[in-house]
């Protein structure tokens, strides 16, 4: 009987334990999905009474979500575009904006090309279908295989809009699942082009994957090719493709919302450069603190 | 007075037998009602989308980019042919196959070697769909690609060779069940006459059994058909038109599996992909409807 008791009791405290915790509900982008699953962990052990939960699906899948108001944060490689604004407005939600961090967007190729870096302009030829065959671009004689992402993905758009200036993909661009089965693809085709993330080029000791290569990136032909692998680079605006990645909350943050995106805006920059992005600087600074930040 | 109680419960019986009755009724009549609103589900949701472009572009176009910065094309033509390629790929691997292991079970096999072969492939029927477009991305690819040629091997081939894979279990045992039903008189007949086993089993066994050789081939290529994981994860999914085996193609299947997530609800991107699942929906109603027909003309031939 008393076995009995102890076990009810028990039972009853754990969920009044659960009902008392924080549960925050994080989705969208891929390329900031291990990066943010990485600070809650940290912040879940530092406070035990918030539950935090994400998951991917792309940038649009978790702007949609917040739209309809079923998630507490989105995650976005992407600034919310102006009918998703409007969407939400329509549907009573107030997108405030904070940046978590700083990506350079990467290109990478097989190991197996001898090409070191392209302008912008050349990839986005490429990606465009353009340019087809690697000897164009001072390679050799090998028809060009890209891999990207699918359209619920920012990068996807991101991409879309700075590289190829608008235009559309190559419809024979493979479109991916996710940043980590394009370095998958890549790694294994000798003749592959991709973009991820570069948070995802780095294996566990923080060298580049064996079987990869990240470009350098020209701004144009007159310009000198920048390396997104050093901080400075990013960090300074001199990488050409370098990114925000955004987080998406509903009207201006409060209670364990605005714990964890304080955390994350403050000790946990340690993690986002851990991780291989880049630590929030400069205009983004103020961004964030117009949000209560 | 025993003659009212008689009739008392004849009348109980009577009601208990005609809502028995009403019971399996209702069941057959459930599942009727449950296509139907499926169907209307479909076809209402896709309305919209055929307000803003015709049906007539859905089909006879090639591209499909809806979130195209410069113009969205809905075109389905491309999808439909990848759809068309891996399905037709996977039963060409798959119909010889699944028939020749089915008669060698049914047939040739003895009894130990049937009760080892039929639950392994029965196995094979419940690997998760993932697992096995894992196998495509890490194995068959690599293989596939060195194999060919190519720079990689993300195509619809390997679509195809896993969909074979998954759809063989089906006609494996469908098939088998038809050939073990032939009656042991008709192959007695043929031997009698001379015939060889192998005779006997290609112009006398498998005829006989054709009826349920294609209604397994039909349901096989159902589940080839439909397939969204596997085929999404193993063939490269670039929507383009393909040209051959070793291109990548991207299927209807995984359009829309790749696409609902993201699209705002209600917007013309959202419709179109249920315009694909009424597609879909009037592929797989052909193929039933075909094989039933077929299966009908058999019918009466052997009658």
């Amino acid at each position: 009987m008393k076995l009995y008791m102890t076990l009810i009791l028990a039972i009853l405290s754990m969920s009044v334990m659960v009902l008392s915790q924080d549960m925050i509900l994080i989705k969208g982008s891929d390329t900031l999905i291990n990066l943010v699953q990485n600070l809650s962990e940290v912040y879940m052990e530092e406070n035990p009474n918030t539950a935090i939960a994400v998951t991917g699906g792309g940038s649009g899948v978790g702007i949609a979500a917040l739209i309809s108001n079923t998630v507490a944060i989105a995650n976005a490689s992407r600034p919310m575009k102006d009918k998703e604004y409007s969407a939400a407005k329509e549907n009573g939600v107030v997108p405030i904006e904070v940046v978590i961090g700083i990506d350079g967007l990467s290109v990478i190729v097989n190991d197996g090309i001898p090409v070191e870096s392209l302008t912008v302009a050349q990839i986005g030829a490429i990606f465009r279908g353009e340019v087809n065959n690697w000897q164009e671009v001072g390679g050799p004689s090998q028809a060009v295989s890209l891999y990207g992402r699918q359209p619920s993905s920012g990068t996807y758009v991101f991409f879309q809009e700075h590289v190829l200036g608008n235009k559309n993909y190559s419809p024979k661009m493979k479109q991916m699942n996710g940043n980590a089965q394009i370095i998958e693809g890549v790694k294994a085709d000798k003749a592959a082009i991709g973009y991820v993330g570069v948070g995802y080029v780095f294996d566990d000791n923080r060298n580049v994957m064996k079987g990869l290569k990240v470009l350098k990136v020209a701004a144009d032909k007159n310009s000198d090719p920048v390396d997104p692998l050093i901080s400075e680079n990013v960090k300074s605006g001199k990488y050409p493709i370098a990114r925000a990645l955004y987080q998406y909350i509903n009207g201006k943050p409060k209670g364990a919302v605005l714990d964890f995106l304080k955390f994350e805006t403050g000790k946990g920059q340690k993690i986002v450069e851990e991780m291989g992005f880049y630590p929030v600087a400069g205009e983004y600074l103020e961004n964030n603190k117009k949000a209560g930040l | 007075m025993m003659q009212y109680f008689n009739e008392k419960k004849y009348f109980w019986e009577k009601i208990k037998e005609k809502s028995i009755e009403n019971f399996f009724l209702f069941n057959g009549l459930f599942a009727i009602f449950i296509l139907i609103g499926i169907f209307v589900l479909l076809f209402v949701e896709s309305i919209p989308a055929l307000k803003e472009v015709s049906i007539l572009d859905f089909l006879t176009k090639v591209n499909w980019d809806p979130t195209s910065p410069e113009k969205a094309e809905y075109g389905m033509l491309a999808m439909i042919a990848s759809t068309f390629l891996a399905t037709v790929g996977s039963m060409i691997l798959a119909v010889p196959i699944g028939i020749a292991s089915a008669a060698y079970i049914a047939e040739i096999a003895n009894h130990r070697t049937r009760e080892i072969i039929k639950p392994t492939i029965e196995i094979l029927a419940g690997i998760p769909s993932v697992v096995i477009g894992f196998l495509g991305i890490v194995v068959l690819g690599p293989m596939l690609a060195k194999l060919f040629g190519t720079s990689n091997g993300l195509n619809a081939l390997n679509g195809s060779i896993l969909l074979a894979i998954m759809s063989l279990p089906t006609i494996i045992s469908i098939s088998e069940d038809a050939i073990m039903s032939v009656p042991q008189d008709y192959k007695n007949a043929s031997l009698a006459l001379g015939a060889s086993r192998w005779e006997t089993l290609v112009r006398v066994t498998l005829p006989a059994a054709s009826s349920g050789i294609f209604a397994a081939v039909m349901l096989g290529m159902g589940r080839a058909v439909g397939e969204t994981m596997t085929v999404l994860m193993a063939t490269g999914n670039a929507p383009a038109m393909p040209h051959s085996l070793t291109d990548p193609v991207r299927t209807m299947t995984a359009t829309i599996a790749i696409e609902l997530g993201e699209t705002v609800q209600g917007s013309v991107h959202y419709h179109s992909l249920f315009v694909i699942g009424v597609i879909l929906f009037f592929i797989s109603f052909l193929v039933n409807l075909v094989s039933d027909i077929v299966l009908n003309r058999y019918q009466k031939v052997n009658k």
